[in-house]
């Protein structure tokens, strides 16, 4: 949202000390605090790894040292191919990251529209939307994206597509109900007074005073992402060896799980790690936004 | 209320019709049709008489209403992988995912209300702090991988259930159902408790307390019965949840289940048989969505109300009773 040039929308001149106001309820969460500064870190890594890890080094094999547990030289021990745990799950926080923003992107692209529609011109268009919205809904997600990537083909890619497009009815859902009860404010009645085209109003007026309800869902969303792309890359539906996605470093791990735990110890725990992170920051980023769930 | 119940039936069918549509429609986008396996065996002529005896030189929607009304009469077309009826292999399966789905499910509902009330009880306190915490965590943990530190626990230190395999009876069954159940576990929990802290803080309750009830009746009767409705609304979206957990972690302890032959199903590019499997899930999911939303209507006479016959209605609404 571009800031300044629009002197007539009250919600903009609301809006700097209502993020004020967020801010100051986030800061007293004290585990949303902690799952804040634990996303700057793994973003950071997972932005910047590629420049200092060479990604032959993530692949090279090296099997004199194959099947190591941890050590000092190898933190997380090294794989049946001797390649060292520890770099390979740094470097995979790459995938992960990329795959959780993506999807949570691609969903947004097609939800925040579509479910904009929906509640802000209601009747036929919204009954059918919705129908079809419940339809989609129907199949629970993980298996709508194990759909998607037969059809499509396993990679990356089409990873980040499928796990996208599965979450769309939810962004769909929560676009159309905060729409709802937005577009009957006074301050759109203004607006629309003023003779603005509708695209004009939903897009500048309506959805930047929906933000809070799609922000906290774009958070957990990402949680559910890279759980999403680990699982099916665990199965082997989505990013495979050797690139080291943390699902497909536990694939590869599954095999000696009774005999050298630590392959699945450790990228799980990554996992874990950063799931837990947007999970803490999209509760804190919900409470802060309600001061009704205040407790 | 059988008017209710009707609404609801009616209300699946155009669902299930659309969603097997849908899925009959993204698996005609996959490249390829059943007959690439046969391809290199067969003659011209024979590939091309296969084609017709599969329907597969028909347009999409003639296809679709063949499949259909196939699916009526219990017959999902033939799985090429395993070379069985889908039919027959999903009644083979069906049993064994349904068992984790649901015993998933009862295991995180007798476990975490409970616990729910009781952190919701003491809120703020040593008890209700670890109960949060434990519950986020078994929000973020990843099934599979949950899953794989069970076998190395329980499985492999301890060797108290097996690793893999339903041939244990109920031993078997303990792992992958705390597995599949965490989500629901957790979910729950988080539930129980914010529902209950709204309830407790109504004046209703202060007013039970005040007549002199039983704390545990306050509790159980006043309390609990109020707070159920946001529970049964997240229980339900776990039911759904579990048979898609169930798909993981199926693979993961190779239970022998629908999940583990629709991963393999879909490595293998056996349309008929995702195909086939994802719609039975459906109707599946879609049935037990039905139960839970009766449930509703049993747990909240507003909702009960709404649906009531005509007549009852009218003397409600002339009572002043809202709604």
């Amino acid at each position: 949202m571009k800031k300044g040039n629009s002197a007539i929308d009250p919600a903009q001149v609301r809006r700097r000390s209502q993020l004020a106001e967020i801010w100051r309820n986030f800061r007293k969460n004290k585990g949303a605090m902690i799952g804040l500064i634990l996303i700057i870190i793994i973003i950071t890594i997972g932005a910047t790894v590629s420049f200092w890890i060479d990604y032959d080094k993530i692949v090279a094999m090296n099997i004199r040292e194959r099947l190591q547990p941890p050590s000092a030289e190898h933190w997380f021990g090294t794989d049946e191919m001797g390649r060292d745990l520890f770099w390979r799950v740094l470097y995979g926080t790459r995938y992960s990251i990329a795959v959780g923003f993506v999807a949570v992107m691609v969903s947004l692209a097609i939800g925040i529209p579509v479910g904009a529609v929906a509640g802000y011109f209601g009747g036929k268009i919204e009954n059918l939307i919705m129908r079809g919205a419940d339809i989609f809904a129907a199949v629970p997600g993980v298996l709508m994206a194990m759909v998607i990537v037969a059809i499509l083909g396993a990679n990356v890619f089409n990873l980040m597509l499928a796990i996208g497009i599965a979450a769309v009815p939810g962004f769909i859902r929560t676009t159309r109900a905060a729409v709802l009860t937005v577009k009957n404010e006074e301050y759109i009645e203004a607006i629309r007074a003023l003779g603005k085209s509708e695209p004009y109003i939903i897009a500048r007026h309506v959805l930047p005073n929906c933000l809070s309800p799609i922000i906290v869902r774009v958070t957990l969303r990402i949680a559910g992402a890279i759980i999403s792309a680990s699982s099916l890359s665990f199965l082997g539906l989505g990013i495979e060896a050797p690139l080291p996605e943390w699902g497909a470093l536990l694939n590869g791990g599954n095999k000696f799980v009774m005999t050298h735990p630590y392959l699945t110890i450790f990228p799980g725990l990554a996992i874990m790690i950063t799931v837990l992170a947007f999970n803490l920051v999209g509760d804190g980023l919900r409470d802060a936004m309600d001061p009704k769930l205040k407790r | 209320m059988y008017r209710y119940i009707v609404n609801r039936v009616l209300m699946m069918i155009p669902v299930i019709i659309g969603v097997t549509f849908l899925i009959f429609f993204m698996m005609d986008l996959a490249p390829g049709d059943a007959t690439d396996v046969v391809a290199m065996e067969y003659s011209e002529e024979a590939l091309q008489q296969l084609r017709e005896d599969l329907h597969l030189d028909e347009p999409l929607l003639v296809r679709y209403f063949i499949y259909m009304k196939d699916l009526l009469r219990g017959d999902l077309g033939y799985s090429y992988m395993s070379q069985v009826h889908v039919w027959d292999l999903y009644v083979q399966r069906f049993p064994y995912t349904l068992v984790l789905a649901v015993s998933s499910v009862l295991l995180g509902v007798v476990l975490s209300i409970p616990l729910g009330i009781l952190a919701a009880k003491k809120n703020g306190s040593l008890t209700d702090n670890a109960c949060t915490v434990a519950a986020m965590f078994g929000l973020s943990v990843p099934n599979f991988w949950f899953g794989l530190l069970l076998i190395l626990l329980f499985s492999k230190i301890l060797g108290w259930f097996p690793s893999y395999g339903a041939d244990e009876g109920w031993k078997s069954l303990v792992l992958p159902a705390i597995t599949v159940g965490i989500d629901t576990m957790a979910a729950l929990v988080r539930t129980t408790r914010s529902s209950m802290l709204d309830v407790l803080r109504a004046d209703y309750l202060r007013t039970a307390r005040a007549k002199g009830v039983d704390e545990r009746v306050v509790i159980n009767k006043h309390g609990l019965r109020n707070a159920l409705i946001p529970i049964i609304t997240v229980f339900g979206g776990q039911l759904g949840g579990a048979f898609g957990g169930a798909v993981i972690t199926e693979n993961v302890f190779t239970w022998p289940g629908l999940g583990q032959s629709l991963v393999a199903g879909i490595k293998a590019r056996d349309t008929t048989l995702v195909c086939g499997f994802i719609i039975m899930f459906v109707i599946m999911i879609s049935v037990t969505q039905l139960l839970v939303d009766l449930a509703y209507a049993f747990v909240d006479p507003r909702i009960k109300s709404q649906y009531a016959s005509g007549k009852t209605k009218k003397r409600a609404q002339k009572g002043g009773v809202q709604a």
